[in-house]
């Protein structure tokens, strides 16, 4: 079944067509990674399909809820960790206090953070908000998890980290959408690669198939990591 | 004249002008809160109208203000000005002006809250007044805490500014007594005043900095 279902999307910014007539479709429990060089719109697609902002034309479908971890996290600075996570599901989904609150706490033993619910954001290193962050998401029991550069603005180590939280997500059947420009992330966590250059699709498909694509451009880009 | 008796007078002056800053504060605050989301509208009439009254405001001395909102009145409506009415024109006067300068500092703490924070809102589910109210504004108080105090400050030695509308408020009364008895000692008197209603000011500015000093 599909849980996202994006049918010839365009959105230009000022005359630019940042995305040219996308289409792509999310299967349940799928682990998507959306990769390409920078300015090829995989960002842009993930913030039309997250509402924060609208496609110009074409049209995008869900079932049930998603949640995004974004690239600086923002985290609520004036919340404590587990406020931050307690507050959505209160507040906006309506639910019991207690119960949030043992769901809270469940997350943030998942992300290895037990001991930091008490601490503001800014107390915690960059792969701690983000583990937060993660939660923060979950804590609205998504039916899929967007994922713009969860790890770009965490150092090398710190990347490790945030890695194996969405690896052990992905092994509970996590549905998730994930926009990355590291090519050893994309191949070690994805069942499904799109890539994109200059505002199309321009190939798609397993890690395996990607990595042994025939696509100049598909090549060019992976030679440029290979050159890192 | 005894300096108890100077005391008394000088006193009497205080109270009045404390009276001028707490009606200030408590009017201008929220009346800046109102025309800092005139500024910020996205309709373009009301926008352009408080950017022209915040201008106003701004661009002409208090003193004047306080002149044109006593006579006012009586030289444009021809309605007679009351005794009672000068006090009240010192506030209204007053809680104008201040809400001017308010509603920029708002205006610029509540720009300088990253679009981060809105974005994380929206995909929470969070309403555009939830966001306002729970997001955005704990943040903003924060961030225009300085710029409020430095205001405050300002507010405090502005006061004196009443006696343009010959209210005996602490200076007035000041330079009354000094003229009269040809003594300095009034005005030190006031000076130590004003110095130390200041200082209470500032003492509790970084209270409340403290308080809020639990994140950043």
């Amino acid at each position: 079944m599909s849980l996202l279902e994006i049918r010839h999307v365009q959105k230009s910014f000022d005359g630019l067509e940042v995305l040219k007539d996308i289409s792509m479709s999310v299967e349940e429990g799928q682990v998507v990674a959306i990769i390409g060089p920078s300015g090829s719109g995989k960002s842009t697609l993930l913030r039309c399909c997250t509402g924060l902002e609208k496609a110009d034309s074409g049209e995008i479908h869900y079932e049930g809820t998603f949640g995004l971890v974004f690239q600086n996290f923002n985290l609520f600075p004036h919340y404590s960790v587990l406020k931050n996570i307690m507050d959505a599901p209160v507040r906006t989904q309506k639910r019991p206090k207690d119960e949030v609150r043992r769901q809270a706490m469940e997350l943030l033993k998942k992300m290895g953070l037990s001991d930091k619910a008490d601490a503001y954001p800014h107390q915690l290193s960059g792969g701690q908000q983000q583990r937060v962050s993660i939660a923060r998401a979950l804590a609205l029991n998504p039916k899929i998890l967007f994922f713009d550069e969860p790890t770009s603005a965490l150092d090398p180590e710190l990347t490790g980290e945030i890695l194996k939280v969405i690896k052990e997500l992905a092994a509970e059947h996590m549905t998730m959408v994930i926009v990355t420009h590291e090519m050893n992330f994309a191949r070690s966590v994805a069942d499904y690669i799109v890539f994109m250059d200059q505002g199309v699709i321009a190939e798609e498909g397993t890690p395996e198939e990607l990595f042994h694509s025939s696509n100049p451009r598909m090549q060019e880009f992976l030679r440029k990591f290979d050159e890192l | 004249m005894s300096l108890q008796t100077m005391l008394q007078e000088l006193s009497a002056g205080m109270v009045i002008s404390v009276k001028i800053f707490v009606c200030t504060l408590l009017f201008s605050l929220p009346l800046g809160m109102i025309l800092c989301f005139g500024r910020m509208s996205k309709w373009w009439p009301l926008k352009m109208l408080t950017k022209l009254y915040i201008s106003i405001m701004r661009g002409t001395p208090l003193m004047l203000q306080l002149l044109v909102v006593y006579f006012g009145p009586y030289f444009i409506f021809g309605i007679k000005i009351t005794p009672e009415y000068r006090m009240i024109a010192i506030y209204i006067g007053f809680s104008i002006n201040y809400a001017a300068y308010f509603a920029e500092i708002f205006r610029a703490g509540i720009e300088s809250i990253p679009v981060g924070q809105y974005e994380a809102a929206q995909i929470l589910g969070y309403s555009r007044s939830q966001t306002f109210v729970h997001i955005i504004l704990p943040q903003m108080v924060k961030r225009v805490l300085p710029p409020v105090t430095n205001e405050t400050i300002t507010l405090v030695k502005d006061t004196s500014l009443a006696y343009a509308l010959s209210v005996t408020e602490m200076f007035n009364t000041a330079k009354q007594i000094a003229a009269a008895q040809t003594t300095m000692v009034p005005f030190a008197v006031a000076a130590v005043f004003y110095y130390i209603f200041n200082l209470l000011v500032a003492v509790l500015a970084e209270g409340l900095e403290k308080k809020l000093s639990y994140y950043r």
